[in-house]
């Protein structure tokens, strides 16, 4: 064993403290500026101690929102940022299973084409083609709705291959054994593989979830209605009217909430989470 | 590598295979072949008509000057990002890889920044440095520093790497951990009774052993320079003052909203593809070795 001398352990907690410090002071700050009164945050007066404004504020920009920029109800982009995140992650989990299951368990015609064509969307990132994709959402009558905000973004390779991965080690006489109770291809999808892929899918929904949740250059092109934005684009919104008029308490609940669901998400299910990472990352 | 036991069936597997690949077609290949397509249009100043140019948006971006020092910028900002963020998860990783009380409370206390979302990153980090009411511009001006990232292009840029330097190093300091989680401890042990101090271990046994992790952790944060660092910088700056923390993103972006000028969003938009291939070329040929380091 190689041993580490009382001095030395010290002087790592000390590092790692100041390193958890480090990593959590923008939040504190925006957490405690959330309790605080607007005025004395624009004069930069402000506290490093929490306020008493907490329930006034949260209450503010849950049901009514800003007074001035955007004056939506953030419950309301919560609401949106969720559908999309669930749609997003659902939706991805569902098309690469499906694909994956047909690649790895038929001989088809084009099989390996069609394999390619999906791989290859790996390195066309939404970024490298917005201005078009968002042309077809907006020819297809999609702009402002949930469909345009989560279908250009549910294809995804890196879903694919991950199934496509998990499903060659499955052994082979599981298959037969079924074959022999006289099950066709979608009960053995149904009974045998799906309950067999519960801790991939649910890695990979974790990771899923929290990238849906946070997606910010698509929706801020396609969403022009104030009822539809999510509630990254509305954080944005807030701040865009000169300093003078930003509602920062609001500003900062805002991010505070926005915050919240995915690091519930990384928190309460860091098995899972790490182990999505890991693995959608190979 | 295929499987031996498969089932047959003509309709089936197509049936299986359609939904994904619709939505391939429809939302990527679809959009990437116009992007393409455009990239070689002209359209004049109406929109009324266009004309086929073969390479000239490409010819004008390379010799365009603001290109040119968007794509030096981009460069700039992966590399000060990649650097300060894997130097300091590095640390943190050697740590908390210590035989330590409380060793998992302090993993989960490092790695939730992972979830926060880029323009949320860029709100905390302005507001806390914002040049009049930020919390810490406060004591910079204290210090003597003329602290202002709105007009100042240096400041903007400095503020930008910080917020994205910040936002990665939860994710770097998991990779970095799992690689030094898997070294053997025999090899250490070796070189201890050897009788290697702490830090030449460190430097002569952990750090090459850990290179393989450190190259792919490198192209990730590269990659997550280069695009999601746009929420960033869209909360924060705007790409601005001036140009200073205009990356090739966010110029695509504002290029084609507010520039309306497709031709050459689609050119850049082209570039931008290349660049994303060549890095994932690199990614899969390195993970390949990882696997077998």
């Amino acid at each position: 064993m190689v041993e580490e001398e009382g001095f030395r352990r010290y002087v790592a907690h000390i590092i790692l403290w100041i390193g958890i410090a480090i990593v959590a002071f923008p939040v504190y700050i925006a957490i405690v500026a959330s309790t605080q009164d607007n005025a004395l945050i624009a004069n930069g007066q402000m506290s490093l101690l929490p306020g008493g404004h907490f329930f006034k504020t949260y209450y503010q920009t849950i049901f009514i929102g800003t007074s001035g920029s955007t004056r939506e109800p953030v419950g309301n982009m919560m609401l949106n940022s969720l559908v999309m995140a669930l749609l997003i992650a659902v939706g991805k989990i569902a098309i690469s299973i499906i694909s994956a299951y047909a690649i790895v368990y038929f001989r088809f015609p084009f099989r390996m084409p069609i394999f390619w064509l999906i791989f290859i969307t790996l390195m066309l990132p939404v970024e490298v083609r917005i201005y078009p994709t968002y042309k077809i959402v907006a020819d297809l009558h999609m702009l402002d709705s949930y469909a345009g905000l989560s279908l250009p973004l549910i294809a995804s390779a890196t879903a694919t291959l991950l199934f496509r991965q998990f499903f060659m080690t499955v052994p082979d006489e599981l298959l037969e054994a079924s074959r022999i109770d006289g099950a066709g291809p979608l009960r053995f999808f149904w009974d045998t593989l799906l309950p067999l892929s519960r801790t991939n899918m649910a890695a990979l929904f974790v990771i899923l979830f929290i990238l849906g949740w946070n997606q910010y250059l698509w929706p801020l092109l396609i969403t022009t209605r104030d009822d539809m934005q999510t509630i990254q684009i509305g954080i944005r919104k807030m701040i865009t009217t000169t300093d003078a008029l930003t509602e920062w308490p609001i500003v900062m609940a805002t991010a505070v909430l926005a915050m919240l669901p995915p690091v519930f998400v990384v928190v309460a299910m860091q098995k899972l989470f790490v182990r999505g990472l890991v693995e959608t990352e190979k | 590598m295929q499987k031996q036991a498969i089932f047959q069936s003509k309709l089936l597997p197509y049936a299986l295979v359609a939904p994904q690949l619709a939505i391939v077609l429809i939302f990527f290949y679809w959009p990437a072949l116009q992007a393409v397509i455009q990239s070689f249009l002209l359209q004049d100043a109406f929109g009324l008509s266009t004309s086929f140019v073969w390479f000239d948006n490409y010819l004008e971006l390379l010799q365009d000057r603001a290109y040119f020092e968007a794509i030096v910028r981009t460069f700039f900002f992966s590399f000060a990002i990649a650097v300060s963020s894997l130097s300091f998860a590095l640390l943190l990783a050697v740590m908390a890889d210590k035989p330590l009380r409380g060793s998992m409370l302090y993993r989960t206390l490092l790695i939730w920044p992972y979830a926060v979302a880029p323009p949320v990153v860029g709100v905390l980090w302005i507001f806390m440095l914002h040049p009049s009411l930020g919390v810490l511009s406060r004591y910079l001006r204290v210090l003597g520093i003329d602290w202002n990232p709105l007009l100042d292009g240096d400041q903007a840029a400095t503020l930008i790497i910080l917020a994205a330097a910040w936002k990665q190093i939860s994710y770097n300091f998991l990779f970095f951990l799992a690689g030094l989680q898997s070294i053997p401890r025999s090899v250490l042990e070796a070189a201890a009774i050897d009788g290697a101090r702490p830090m030449r271990r460190f430097w002569t046994v952990t750090f090459p052993l850990l290179s393989p992790t450190i190259f792919f952790l490198l192209v990730v944060n590269i990659v997550y320079a280069f695009f999601d660092t746009f929420g960033i910088i869209d909360t924060m700056t705007r790409g601005g003052p001036g140009k200073s923390t205009e990356t090739l993103v966010y110029k695509v972006y504002s290029d084609g909203l507010l520039g309306g000028n497709l031709g050459s969003s689609a050119a850049q938009s082209v570039i931008l593809m290349i660049m994303v291939i060549v890095l994932t070329g690199i990614q899969f040929r390195f993970v390949e070795r990882k696997v077998t380091y």
